[in-house]
């Protein structure tokens, strides 16, 4: 049971923390910057031109709203819970990403940049940044793993058909925390032109703010959609988490309601008993890299240590600050699923609804394995739908022992 | 300014001899612990006058390829912070005056307990701490506890640190400010020296603490056009580099002591060449 959670309009703080979580731990080069960002968006967020702007291309860009699907027959598989599905993936670019990507693109713009960098994990972000890029007309370079590059081929290859340069990062383990890294040296060179559009609810304030609110139309459209449905509010909500960003634009609108309990699944990878593993919430502890104080995956001298897991989009050794202070305050409750779970949820999916989810997104399925069984018939359970899976073919491929001819 | 400090009395000591000081970077630890104490032990002797130590760090968002590396060597060494600490107490055992400041970032040191860390870095000998991940916005996570067990807190003034935001950035500095005189990582290309001269002398304006400049700076000559206007120079990636060149720690050590001799040399003569004609 979630305790009783008095939440806040107001955070994050004038330094961007939520309780001890968040700030702006960056090097002085960049604080100028992030400084300008905080003031030109909080202008934006207030400027009807603005919120116009972004509302149009919500509808006739991105495709939005997205359905909120009653999912007949996963419910009957799971035999308890009513089960919906908020449709992100079926987004423009096919995944929730481009929600926020959107966003900012439409700052740089306004802030008269001409120049984009991204990390990628999944390359889902990378393609939706390149495909914003595209869409402006602006110079986009993406950073991107060399791991994650070989694990997502089809995604480079959407961002290159896109215009965009996407460097291959050979530093750490090659994953998405050293792709972040480099973008954030490129960003401390390139001062001037370049306008860094971060694709989670992390790094130094105002992103973890920003991404937040770019992203809440899932939460808000969801609430309507459910009240138009079921003429009440949802019971429960449960998105997967990396950065997590999906989780916190359908968790925020919901804060309020103490009725709607919230599920964060984090990627437990081989076990989170094993160590090989990307949950920062459930294995970590706090710390602070990339701008922000959160928890993180860390030895006991204050090293990072790599994440482990079968999806590329979780496979960040941190979480967003916002989600660290959602944790300790206890609003939110924070699991996690395995390779394995993530990996059978992913073929349920497929077989009874005929829709073939993002690996990341499989993660949250499988807590809906574990939970809506459980749960009597009027309980209604929102999954964030996050992407769509087409990228992870091959992988998937791979771990099922399947060969592509 | 504290007055009685290693940092406060080398810089009035360097300025009674009119010349810049020489600050060197190296990573602790790198490529191993028993090698970069030699490094360490060494520097004062081939001319150095301000020590640099940085502790290494996984993800070091701040430093180009040379740093990085060095962090990474270091790393898989098995250097920690406690050793980084016993590092500097052993250069203490030999050496009572050459000033030692800590550079780094802030995750290693949160996670080793900020007091703690703070009281065994004083005891350690250590003078002064540059944690690039702490913008004056977070003054109150070390800066503050700094000042109270008399260890400095030395903070990067950049290109981007525009009028407006420069009395934010001196407000709670003390030991030098470093003038980190190009917008990029470490070991990038090198701004102009007369472009960095406007921005010291711009720095000088607003505070009476002395100017260390770093950042592109590799070699000699560039350490001298430097030191002409600057307090101090730093050089950084130029050493770590002759480190990852060497194949033995015999001749990391050696090599790193003989480019700092080279670049003491340089600095020790640049402000007496200044009025001689230029030779092509």
């Amino acid at each position: 049971m979630n305790k009783p959670f008095n939440p806040s309009a107001s955070l994050p703080d004038g330094n961007g923390m939520f309780g001890s979580f968040g700030g702006r731990f960056v090097a002085e080069t960049l604080m100028p910057l992030i400084n300008e960002l905080r003031d030109e968006y909080a202008a934006a967020k207030h400027d009807p031109e603005f919120q116009q702007e972004l509302a149009y291309f919500q509808t006739d860009y991105v495709g939005r709203p997205s359905p909120l699907y009653f999912a007949e027959r996963l419910t009957e598989h799971f035999g308890g819970a009513k089960i919906y599905l908020k449709r992100e993936e079926l987004n423009h670019t096919g995944a929730h990403k481009i929600n926020n990507c959107i966003g900012q693109v439409l700052l740089a713009k306004r802030m008269g940049k001409k120049r984009i960098i991204a990390e990628t994990g999944a390359g889902m972000h990378g393609v939706a940044t390149a495909t914003v890029a595209a869409r402006f007309g602006l110079e986009c370079v993406i950073y991107m793993g060399t791991t994650d590059i070989e694990r997502q081929q089809p995604n480079v290859f959407r961002m290159k058909l896109l215009g965009a340069k996407v460097i291959p990062v050979t530093s750490g383990t090659g994953t998405l925390k050293d792709a972040m890294n480099e973008a954030l040296r490129d960003w401390v060179t390139n001062i001037d032109d370049t306008f860094y559009i971060i694709g989670t609810v992390a790094g130094p304030h105002p992103y973890p703010a920003m991404v937040r609110d770019f992203q809440a139309v899932i939460g808000h459209e969801t609430r309507r959609q459910m009240q138009e449905k079921e003429g009440r509010l949802p019971d429960s909500l449960v998105a997967c988490i990396g950065g997590g960003s999906n989780a916190m634009g359908l968790f925020h609108p919901f804060l309020e309601d103490e009725s709607v309990q919230m599920v964060g699944v984090e990627a437990g990878g081989k076990g989170v008993s094993t160590g090989k593993h990307a949950a920062s919430l459930n294995g970590g502890a706090p710390g602070v890299l990339h701008g922000n104080r959160t928890y993180l995956l860390q030895n006991e001298d204050g090293q990072i240590i790599d994440a482990h897991s079968i999806s590329a989009g979780l496979d960040y050794p941190g979480i967003g600050p916002e989600h660290a202070w959602l944790h300790e305050q206890g609003r939110v409750e924070y699991v996690s699923a395995t390779d394995e779970e993530a990996l059978e949820a992913f073929q349920i999916c497929c077989r009874e609804e005929g829709i073939i989810p993002a690996l990341e997104t499989a993660h949250a399925l499988a807590e809906v394995a574990k939970r809506a069984p459980k749960l009597p018939h009027d309980h209604l359970m929102v999954v964030n739908l996050s992407g769509r899976g087409d990228k992870d073919m091959m992988s998937v491929a791979h771990y099922l022992g399947e060969k592509f001819q | 300014m504290k007055t009685d400090s290693r940092l406060a009395s080398r810089f009035a000591a360097l300025k009674a001899e009119n010349r810049p000081g020489l600050v060197s970077y190296v990573t602790a630890g790198d490529p191993d612990m028993a090698t970069s104490q030699r490094i360490l032990n060494g520097l004062p002797d081939a001319g150095v006058d301000i020590i640099e130590l940085g502790m290494p760090f996984s993800d070091p968002m701040a430093d180009g390829p040379a740093i990085q590396k060095a962090a990474l060597r270091a790393l898989e060494g098995g250097q920690t912070q406690a050793k980084t600490l016993e590092m500097v107490r052993r250069f203490r055992e030999e050496y009572a005056t050459t000033p030692i400041v800590l550079m780094g970032y802030y995750n290693p040191i949160f996670c080793y307990g900020v007091e703690r860390f703070l009281e065994d870095a004083a005891q350690a000998g250590v003078d002064g701490l540059i944690v690039v991940d702490l913008p004056p916005e977070h003054d109150d996570e070390i800066c503050q506890p700094a000042a109270r067990h008399g260890i400095d807190f030395i903070r990067l003034a950049t290109p981007t640190t525009d009028a407006k935001r420069l009395p934010t950035v001196l407000a709670n500095a003390s030991g030098f400010i470093y003038y980190v005189s190009v917008a990029g990582v470490t070991g990038a290309g090198a701004a102009t020296p007369e472009s960095i001269e406007r921005a010291v002398g711009d720095l000088k304006r607003h505070t009476q603490l002395p100017i260390g400049v770093g950042f592109g700076i590799r070699t000699p000559e560039q350490a001298a056009s430097i030191g002409r206007f600057s307090d101090a120079v730093v050089v950084g990636s130029a050493l770590v580099d002759c480190i990852e060149q060497a194949n033995t720690g015999e001749e990391a050590v050696a090599k790193v002591h003989g480019l700092v001799r080279e670049l003491s040399r340089s600095v020790r003569n640049c402000r007496e060449e200044v009025s001689e004609p230029q030779v092509s």
